[in-house]
């Protein structure tokens, strides 16, 4: 029987040697997942493990797990990610359940709110919190006269990170709660059970693989998160912050690298357990049968208190997102607030390049992440051949490794020949693609497990190659995918911190970093400035991406129509 | 102009040969592999349609997917016409094929999906045209070119699915259970339908289905398949009325299995002993694979074939059960605690029995055949 298997697997091999082109994008993308992704990711692991002598040691290890302060570190990092893993959880939760299961109103609103976070540049929410709460902040200096009010720690990056990443939970929970299908609640409703109970029982247990899903991708966001703790942490040290603290304060390339894996293993462990485990415990079932919309809840005493704490929630973010905003229209925060438009017209003269730089990398990035994920989303639920797991686990990678290990990764490969990359647009744009293409494939994978793969074969039966398949049938298909691959990429690209923060170079500096060194010469108000043009040129980018998906893939439905008499049909329906 | 396309199309298509194929799909824990196929040699003729018919996961479709390409069978050769296809990938073998869900291309018009195929060969436009526009036609499409998918009936769905399918003029056309989406008049329509489309263009085709009504109406060839092997091959005439096993006989159509003992044969007649070693003549008893002298028997009657009395017959039963059809009524008869299912059709013109009536059988016999009592 093994020797029939053989057989099998060898005529997999001989059909795809008549498909060249098929076979050389499979190993071009092998070649370029290993170059980008797993290279990176080893050279991290030898350089952390190896002496001066280029040999195998544990020593750098030792030293650093013998040192109290990274131990500290250590539980400080993971500490944090479970408070805000925990908290953005039930704010995602009590959202994703509003806007799914009851008639609020404002929801249309309350949705934007969750999606503004996700779209907007780092240290937003920790520069609102300093012009708020800090030494001269609005609330704590000017309105209640505290002294010494201590901004930065642990409270602060709690606050920041559960208002950044809950739109994550929102989103995870979104998804979950959508597809079940709302009979069982109705099924529950009908035997007497009560709204209470009902949510209980029936709706709470369905939702559990979608919550610890949601606590996982938040645990991971926090502990990959550099910005809020570069800037707002204060005396409270996190690992992704120390490893970046210890490369380039004290120059010890060994240190970061044992820090990065570090770092990594609760990540890459968190990840693992979400992708592996809880993803296949799911109770959701697309049975593609249309159920009739119901009614959803409407009692006074259910929506208004959800309606409550949603409004709460996003005065919140309102409040933070306003309060920068006033920021970069003022002389100087917390001393003179007459308006101002020095700190635009700094943003548009010095910091200028850097912004061009961002969005050009950006847009050179985007297509090829969102391209390089329909192909990989494409080829792994499509087609077969040797090795298709491994190119589905390493190009999702990425999306457990922090930044800043791929950035440690990534100067440590490419500073030599023959891949010499580093202080190129390049490196950019390669990190950028790499780091952002997990999103797309997801996208990608679950909309093309939902298409009927009959679709491609009728294509492939008539004649077309695989790419003329992928090209014409598959990539209009998921165009939504396409499309979210596409502006999650832009934006991603737009406001990294912790990836790029290695590879970016004096000719090529970027507006996200140059926010973060603004912040460290305490020019408060130009990042305000900057911050803003970043949201306004994402927002204008994502409207662009809209209207460009729709004109290339949009099916052309505003065709004329020839024929203009009614179809008569037969009695029979045909 | 659709005696033209006849012409091109005979010309164009060929037969298909397999042999010794099988397909072996490989258990995930080393313990079973789960044989889909099992070394099946089939021929079809050129111009003829040949159904592969059997119950779910007996192996039809895996077949009909080796020779489209999609799965690659473990071992044994495919031939299309001459051609062996082992190492052709499925979109250079020159077939078209229809799939159960039609698989339309939802974001391009009818026109685009119809003239889809002649695109990948890179024909010049102004042919395309003219192609598509008198298949379409062929079709009863016109009027549609502007209209997507999701705005046509299912019938008109499945009509776009065949002209797609046909357009390209393939050496072989596929259809795998094409018509199982479709409601039942209408899946008796297409089903004429295609079949005398299928017939004008004398195209070679495959089908495959569960329903042994359709493969009886559509087929020039009937092959039952179960568990990967071929239980039967012929017309559906020669397998309705000489199923070889009793498994095909249960499949196509309803059939009663008289318990019974084997004789010998006289002349063309067979000779079995019912119960109390009652001598039965078979007048054509068929094959009888398998069945040996002095050994257990069954004989093969079906339902139609009964006829009913109050009066004399050649075994006695009670009536169990009667389910009135309109066209026929359907007896269950218990006879020495064995269920026999009757039917008298055209009920008006017979007597008529309630539940718990005493009855009298008899076999129409020329109907009967002889099968071995464990096939």
């Amino acid at each position: 029987m093994s020797r029939q298997r053989a057989k099998g697997k060898n005529a997999n091999i001989r059909m795809l040697l008549n498909q060249p082109v098929l076979l050389l994008c499979i190993v071009l993308i092998f070649a370029a997942l290993f170059i980008f992704i797993l290279l990176p990711l080893f050279n991290v692991f030898k350089l952390g493990f190896s002496n001066d002598a280029g040999g195998f040691s544990l020593d750098a290890l030792f030293k650093m797990v013998s040192n109290a302060s990274y131990r500290i570190t250590f539980f400080n990092s993971i500490k944090l990610g479970l408070l805000v893993a925990v908290i953005s959880t039930f704010i995602g939760y009590l959202f994703a359940f509003a806007m799914t299961r009851t008639e609020m109103p404002g929801k249309r609103f309350f949705r934007l709110i969750a999606t503004l976070p996700i779209i907007s540049p780092p240290f937003v929410l920790s520069l609102s919190l300093i012009f708020l709460f800090g030494r001269l902040g609005l609330i704590t200096n000017q309105l209640l006269n505290i002294e010494n009010f201590d901004v930065y720690g642990l409270r602060s990056l709690v606050v920041v990170q559960s208002i950044s990443f809950f739109p994550v939970a929102y989103m995870t929970l979104t998804g979950i709660l959508d597809s079940i299908d709302d009979s069982v609640e109705d099924a529950a409703y009908n035997m007497g059970a009560s709204r209470w109970h009902i949510f209980r029982t029936v709706t709470l247990p369905l939702s559990f693989p979608g919550i610890a899903s949601a606590l996982l991708l938040v645990f991971i966001q926090s502990l990959e998160d550099f910005s809020n703790p570069a800037v707002i942490a204060g005396g409270y040290s996190t690992l992704a912050v120390e490893a970046y603290r210890v490369i380039t304060g004290m120059n010890d390339m060994r240190g970061g690298c044992i820090l990065a894996i570090i770092l990594l293993m609760p990540t890459l462990i968190a990840f693992t357990i979400q992708k592996f485990w809880i993803a296949k415990k799911s109770f959701v079932t697309v049975t593609g049968k249309p159920t009739q919309k119901r009614r959803k809840l409407y009692e006074p005493h259910i929506i208004w208190p959800l309606f409550a704490i949603c409004a709460l929630i996003s005065g919140v973010v309102i409040l933070l997102y306003g309060t920068v905003l006033v920021g970069g229209f003022v002389k100087t925060w917390g001393v003179n607030y007459s308006f101002t438009l020095d700190h635009f017209k700094y943003v548009f003269s010095l910091g200028w390049t850097p912004l061009k730089n961002s969005v050009t990398l950006a847009a050179i990035s985007a297509p090829l992440a969102g391209m390089l994920g329909m192909l990989i989303a494409f080829l792994t639920v499509r087609q077969k051949f040797p090795g298709k797991r491994l190119m589905e686990f390493s190009s999702m990678l990425t999306f457990a490794v922090p930044g800043t290990v791929l950035g440690i990764g990534y100067i440590y490969s490419f500073n030599s020949r023959p891949l010499l990359l580093t202080g190129t647009a390049f490196i950019l744009v390669v990190a950028f693609t790499f780091r952002n293409m997990p999103v797309g494939i997801e996208a990608g994978t679950s909309t093309l497990m939902q298409i009927d793969p009959s679709i491609e074969e009728a294509s492939t039966i008539l004649g077309a190659t695989s790419g003329h398949t992928f090209r014409r049938i598959t990539l209009p298909l998921l165009r939504q995918a396409f499309f979210s691959g596409l502006v999650y990429s832009f934006v991603r690209a737009m406001t990294a911190v912790s990836s790029v923060i290695f590879l970016i170079s004096p000719r090529w500096n970027l507006a996200t970093t140059r926010v973060f060194s603004l912040f460290e010469v305490s020019q408060y108000s130009d990042a305000a400035a900057y911050i803003f043009v970043m949201i306004f040129i994402i927002l204008i980018a994502i409207g662009l991406i809209t209207l460009l998906v729709d004109l290339l893939f949009k099916p052309k439905h505003l065709k004329t129509i020839k024929t203009s008499t009614p179809l008569k049909r037969r009695e029979n329906g045909i | 102009m659709s005696q033209d396309i006849a012409k091109k199309f005979s010309s164009r298509s060929s037969g298909v040969i397999l042999k010794q194929i099988t397909k072996i799909y490989p258990s995930h824990d080393d313990s079973c592999d789960v044989t889909a196929v099992n070394h099946i040699d089939l021929e079809i003729q050129d111009g003829e349609l040949m159904t592969l018919l059997g119950p779910s996961g007996c192996g039809k479709t895996t077949t009909l997917r080796m020779i489209s390409g999609f799965e690659t069978p473990s071992g044994g050769e495919i031939f299309i016409g001459d051609r062996p296809v082992a190492n052709i990938p499925p979109n250079k073998r020159d077939i078209a094929m229809v799939f159960q869900s039609y698989a339309l291309f939802p974001h391009l018009t009818i026109y685009e999906n119809v003239a889809y195929g002649l695109k990948i060969h890179r024909m010049p436009k102004s042919e395309i045209q003219d192609r598509t526009v008198k298949v379409m036609e062929l079709m009863q499409l016109n009027g549609m070119e502007n209209r997507y998918p999701n705005q046509l009936s299912g019938g008109q769905q499945q009509r776009v699915a065949l002209a797609r399918a046909i357009i390209i003029e393939p050496k072989v056309l596929l259809f795998d259970e094409p018509l199982s989406n479709l409601d039942a008049k209408l899946r008796e329509h297409m089903r004429d339908e295609l079949r005398s489309i299928q017939k004008r263009l004398g195209i070679t085709s495959l089908y495959v289905t569960h329903d042994q009504s359709e493969a009886m109406a559509i087929s020039d060839k009937v092959v039952i398949m179960k568990n990967g092997d071929i239980m039967q091959y012929g017309s559906p005439q020669e397998i309705y009325e000489f199923p070889v096993n009793r498994f095909v006989a249960n499949f196509i159509g309803k059939a009663n299995f008289i318990p019974c003992i084997y004789r010998g044969i006289e002349g063309e007649q067979a000779m079995v002993a019912i119960e109390d070693a009652t001598v039965y003549r078979v007048p054509h008893p068929g094959a009888m694979v398998g069945v040996k002298k002095d050994e257990e028997c069954v004989l093969a009657v079906r339902p139609e074939s009964i006829q009913l009395t109050s009066s004399q017959g050649m075994m006695q039963g009670r009536v169990s059960r009667a389910t009135y059809y309109g066209a026929k009524i359907e007896y269950e008869v218990m006879h020495n605690e064995l269920p026999v299912i009757v039917e008298v059709h055209n009920p008006q013109l017979s007597q008529r029995f309630s539940e718990g009536d005493t009855v009298f059988m008899s076999f129409d016999d020329v109907c009967v055949s002889v099968l071995r009592a464990d096939s």
